[in-house]
This record gives structure tokens, sequence and C-alpha cells, in this order.
């Protein structure tokens, strides 16, 4: 290192901090801004206008009442998929809000399918069909239109600030100019969406982004809630997607679309010798007729006519444009040649699985003054991008509920500045023998080989577990002597220790889980069965004196209200 | 999986910086932009669709199965024009309207 860098320290004051401006978090500032004339913040790390799940733009909405379907039978769908194990109430409550949520991303300029009446078009029982590639700038330009919304481009959230149990602000640095931000708020949202990278990837060399979720969303908002002591849920259901092979691309727009099956290298079809084809189920047929030898797995597209194929490509262009590359540069596209599929790595996120913060109704933390909405809060999978919108919406109603009468927090300089020399540490001093890079890679493989990854078939044991648990801590030491030599670098380290806090969480909600609940999300060779008598429950856990600790919580129902009580 | 930018075509304007989901795309001396990390682009294409210039490239890198061929696109008012250079060099346009949905 060359030269100590400094920052200058920022000290902002505001009604409304959103911490992450994508699908949750644009759609929470709206409503913030539609029902009150308070100030509100949006920390984005990036740039609202592509930042987020949206960047390449999303290929249907997959979360809709459709007609013929209730608000009951969404949340019948969602109970099935995860085996019960969701908080009821939260799932509803967004299945509510579904159709109301999705008019008003139309009025924002979404193009939606209709049929002669005027009538949305169904893909399916809960989708809907749309050009979704300019999801991301219709929200963007949405809020750009609101007066009170300030949005902080290119600022990176890394801590609460954190006054007698209450919320009162984040901290966080600028990519852009040496800037230290103290940001006081009467309430915080945190919408960072869920966490990849955790788990070595499914093309680790060159392509090591070319992930289904977005690799930028690297568990921020976990870690700064597990660290500051907010009660998390289900950490240990996983999310793995079954998707296109080497592109990663989504496969439900070629299953749902054109019907193509699920056929193994034998040309058989193979999902229902696996049982009820759930989410989980299709990945889990697919990985065990891998490990059986009747691989590759395919979707069976060969065959369909020309004008299935243009569309397939179009349709890709909007949302995954690697596929549609990928079929023109080889001549060979899904009507001459079938689509090879392959499972992900594991990520952790609560818009598919249940995984992320403990909230009651009102996605109230257990921390006073902060919310969470979209993939980073718990309890309710399958939200997808319009249950983002809803819990956004939710939360964001809360929270201006909340900051009626209340008064920003007073906060010494002193406090501050030892964040702010907490976080120059990074950039002072000689720096250790491994860079960030060989950090993540070697997170990566302990996750990988010890904690249910690609390479162990995503199955765990309680021995590889505390293995991991052990190499995980070990990383965590050694990340302290990381050093950054520019605000990128900066970036990157705090990325790395934020997965590892995720890591640390996920392999004691692994070793608390006795049995094996979802096939690949969350599956125990030592516990092979389901064990709904000690384990039809949520396991939750707070971090505490550098401790996890485990709590085990019952099931909560479709109408109790459930507040936060211990 | 990355994107390369043209120097020549490039003009420096600075919109695909803002694009970027990952901030991974800065200016260089002579304000032109550049990724500075390649490996961790994503693929989304935001900045191939900012750029008026069609100056920036998309690739599958090889250890997906690149070929060498790569995309740009075309802006025009409301439609996209997703140009696909083959690894012969045979180009093939496919143009989406933007107000039209995904028939799947």
């Amino acid at each position: 290192m060359e030269q100590a860098m400094n920052l200058e320290l920022n000290l902002l004051e505001t009604d409304i901090l959103i911490i992450g401006g994508g699908t949750a978090g644009c759609f929470a500032a709206l409503t913030c801004a539609e029902h009150a004339s308070c100030k509100v913040l949006i920390a984005e790390k990036a740039n609202i206008k592509r930042s987020g799940c949206l960047a390449a733009g999303v290929n249907a909405l997959n979360a809709y009442i459709v007609a013929g379907e209730t608000p009951e039978s969404y949340l019948d769908y969602v109970r099935k998929d995860s085996a019960g194990v969701i908080r009821e109430d939260l799932v509803y409550s967004i299945a509510q809000r579904l159709n109301q949520v999705t008019r008003k991303a139309e009025a924002m300029g979404l193009v939606i399918q209709k049929d002669a009446d005027g009538a949305y078009v169904a893909r399916g029982r809960r989708n809907i069909k749309i050009n979704g590639e300019n999801i991301k700038p219709l929200l963007a330009a949405a809020v750009g239109r609101h007066d009170n919304i300030q949005v902080l481009n290119r600022v990176n959230m890394i801590d609460y600030l954190v006054q007698d149990n209450r919320v009162i602000g984040a901290y966080g640095f600028s990519l852009a100019d040496n800037i230290f931000y103290a940001i006081l708020a009467k309430a915080v949202i945190c919408a960072t969406g869920g966490a990849a990278g955790l788990y070595r990837p499914n093309n680790p060399g060159f392509s090591r982004h070319k992930l289904w979720y977005s690799p930028f969303n690297t568990g921020a908002g976990y870690a700064m809630g597990i660290r500051a002591g907010a009660e998390m849920t289900t950490m240990e259901m996983r999310f793995v997607a079954l998707r296109c092979k080497d592109t990663i691309a989504p496969t439900g727009t070629i299953a749902q679309g054109v019907g193509a099956p699920q056929i193994n290298g034998h040309g058989e079809s193979y999902e229902r010798k696996y049982g009820i084809p759930s989410t989980a189920n299709r990945i889990y047929s697919t990985v065990r007729e891998n490990q059986a030898g009747r691989g590759p797995c395919y979707l069976a597209t060969k065959g369909i006519s020309k004008e299935m194929e243009e569309e397939l490509f179009k349709a890709y262009l909007n949302m995954a444009p690697a596929q549609t590359l990928r079929w023109i540069e080889r001549g060979l596209g899904p009507s001459v040649d079938n689509v090879e599929l392959e499972g992900t790595e594991p990520y952790i996120v609560g818009g598919h699985a249940a995984s992320g913060y403990w909230v009651d109704r009102h996605r109230a933390t257990t921390l006073a003054g902060l919310y969470a909405a979209g993939d980073v809060a718990g309890g309710s999978p399958q939200k997808y991008v319009t249950g983002c919108f809803a819990e956004g919406e939710i939360a964001a109603l809360a929270a201006l509920a909340y900051i009626e009468g209340q008064e920003l927090a007073a906060v010494g300089h002193a406090q501050i500045r030892r964040k702010l020399d907490e976080v120059e540490q990074f950039l002072q001093g000689p720096a250790g023998l491994y860079r960030v890079e060989e950090i993540e890679e070697a997170m990566q493989k302990v996750m990988d080989v010890y904690a249910g990854g690609i390479s162990a078939g995503y199955v765990v044991n309680s021995a590889k577990l505390v293995t991991a648990k052990q190499r995980i801590e070990s990383l965590v030491e050694l990340s302290r002597a990381l050093r950054a030599n520019d605000l990128h670098e900066l970036l990157q380290i705090y990325e790395v220790i934020d997965r590892l806090y995720v890591c640390q969480v996920v392999i004691e909600h692994l070793l608390a889980r006795k049995e094996t609940r979802w096939p690949c999300f969350q599956e125990n060779a030592d516990y092979p069965d389901k064990d709904d008598e000690h384990y039809f429950k949520y396991v939750n856990s707070r971090y505490r004196d550098g401790k996890i600790e485990i709590i085990l919580r019952e099931i909560v129902k479709k109408d109790e209200h459930y507040e936060h009580q211990d | 999986m990355s994107i390369r930018i043209s120097k020549q075509a490039c003009t420096g304007c600075g919109k695909c910086l803002d694009a970027c989901p990952g901030s991974l795309l800065y200016r260089d001396e002579a304000g032109k932009a550049y990724i500075r990390y390649p490996q961790d682009c994503w693929g989304c294409t935001s900045c191939l669709k900012e750029c008026a210039h069609g100056a920036i490239k998309f690739y599958l890198g090889a250890d997906i199965g690149g070929l060498g061929g790569y995309l740009y696109v075309k802006r025009e008012r409301d439609r996209l024009h997703w140009m696909i250079c083959k690894p012969d060099g045979e180009q093939v346009c496919i143009t989406i309207n933007r107000w039209q949905a995904n028939q799947y």
C-alpha cells in the first residue's frame, strides 16, 4: 500500500432509510412517498436504474392470482411446496396484495399481455405474461418522480447504528468518493436481497459470476442483522435452482411455455419417479439421475416449431441473453437440440426459499425501528417479483406508522468515530498474506465440500458441518488482515466478510435441523427422514457475544397475528 | 461471460458506468469506459442496452462453451435490435418491440 487513504465523515438525516434500491426497496420508497410527505432516502451500492435481481429483466410475473385462483389457493401451493414450514400469516398477506401491486407496476409502464377482454393472459396457475426487460428502469423512473425520495447511488451500507436495542440509522461508504456516511433515520427498511457466492459456483473460473441469482447480492442485509443481534429464520433452507447448463438461465420459460418435459440421457421422463414434482424435487430428481449414471438430463425441446423457437429466442433476450447467444452461436436452437439441465450452487434467498429476518406481520424485525422486505425477509417463500413489491408496501406502511411522533435519536461523535476507525483499518497498515479473492475461494470450497454444495450432491452430515464451522471461523480470522487500495477493494472486503457471517449462520441452522425436510435444499444424511414430531418448527437464531444461539419456534398459521414476544 | 468495450467506438459518455449492477465499469485515463473486473460480470447486458454506439460486445467465456461469437445492441426508439455475430461472421438480428409481451 502506497499511502493510507482516509475517509471524510458525512452525517445525514432522514425519516426513513431504505437500504438497497432493488425490487422491494424501490417499491417501499414509492409507497412511503405516496402516503406521506416524509423524507425517504434509498442507499444503493450500485445505481437503482439496473441494480438488484432485475438487472437483465424478468420474463413473467410468477406470483399473481389468476382467474379461478385465490390467495388461499396460493397459500396452499406455497405450503405444500415447502413441506409446511412457512409463515402462513406472511405468505397470505403477500398473496392478498399480489394483484393490486401488479396493477401498480402496469401503471408505471410495465407491459402485460392482455386478451380481447382486457384481462391479463395467464402462463400457468400463478403466472402472467409480460415484457419485463425494462422493469427495473421503470421502477427507478417512478422513484425519480418523487421529490421526497433521495437516492444515494454507489453507497454501500455496512452496519446498523444501534442504540438501546433500537436501530437509529446505518453506516456506509461511497464507492465514488472518499466518504464515510452515518445516516440517522427514524426507521430503517432493509431490502438488500439475499446471498449468492457463499458456495463454489457451477463455473468457478472465468465465468464465476454467471450465476442465476445476482452475484452482487452478497448477504449484506443478513450480515448486518446478524451482527446487530436480530433474530433470523430458516437459514438452513437453501435454494438450489434448476437451470440451463452453462448459461444458468431460467428453465421455467421452456418448461411452462412450450410444455417441455424433463428427460434423462436414456430419453426417459424421470420426474415422477421421485414423488410430487415440487420445486425441490425437480432439482433432486435431476441430481439423482446424474448420480445414477443416467445423465445428462434435458428439457426435451427437440421438435418444437420454428415459431416457438423464435419466441424463445426473444423471451430469453428479455431476461437471460446468454442463452439466446448460445443457441444462435452454436447454430443449434431448441427445436433441433434439447436443453441440458443442471442444479446451481445453493443460494440463501428469502424470495424463493424462506430464509431471512424473523419478522412480525408488519415486517418488523426483532430490533425496534428495523423492518425487512423482499429476499432478505424470511418465512415466506415464492414471493418472486410481485411478492417483493407487496412486502415492500407492507414494510413501508408499518415504518410510516412507527415514525409517527418519533424523533431522530441523538448520536455521539465518539460512537461514529469508532466505526469510521474500524473501516479505515482496512485502508491502513500492511496487508496480510492473503488477498480477498483467495479468502472468497477458500470459503466457497469449504461450503461446497463440507456444507452441502454441488460436489457434495447438496447433502450434509453433522461431522462435515462441524469441519465447515471450524474452517469458516479460521477464514473470519484471516479476513481481519485484508487491506484495500481503493474503495472497490474495500467493498470486496466487506462483501466477503458479510458472506462469512452468513455462512456461519447457515452452518449452525443446518446442524440444528436434525431431519431431512427439503431434498437438496436441506438434506442431512445422518437424519434422512422428515421428523414432524420434533422439527415441524422454524429453526431460528440470534448472534450474541460472538455465539449463535438456536431457537426453535412453533408454526404460525394463516390467521394468527404474530407479534414478537421474547 | 463478460464484455469488451471498443476504445474506438466509446465516446466516454459514461452511461454504461451507471448501468452496471456490480459497479464494475470505470473510466480509463482517456475518459473511455473499461471493465476493471471482467470475471465479475454477471452477463445482464444492461451496459449494452445503454450504449448508443454499439461499442459494447457481450460474449460467453470459453469455460461455458463460448465459441467466439458475440452480441451487441442497437437501440431505435421502442425497439431493441439484438445483433448476434456468429463465429463464422454471419450476423443475425432479432428485434424486440418493448411494447410486446413475451409469448412464453
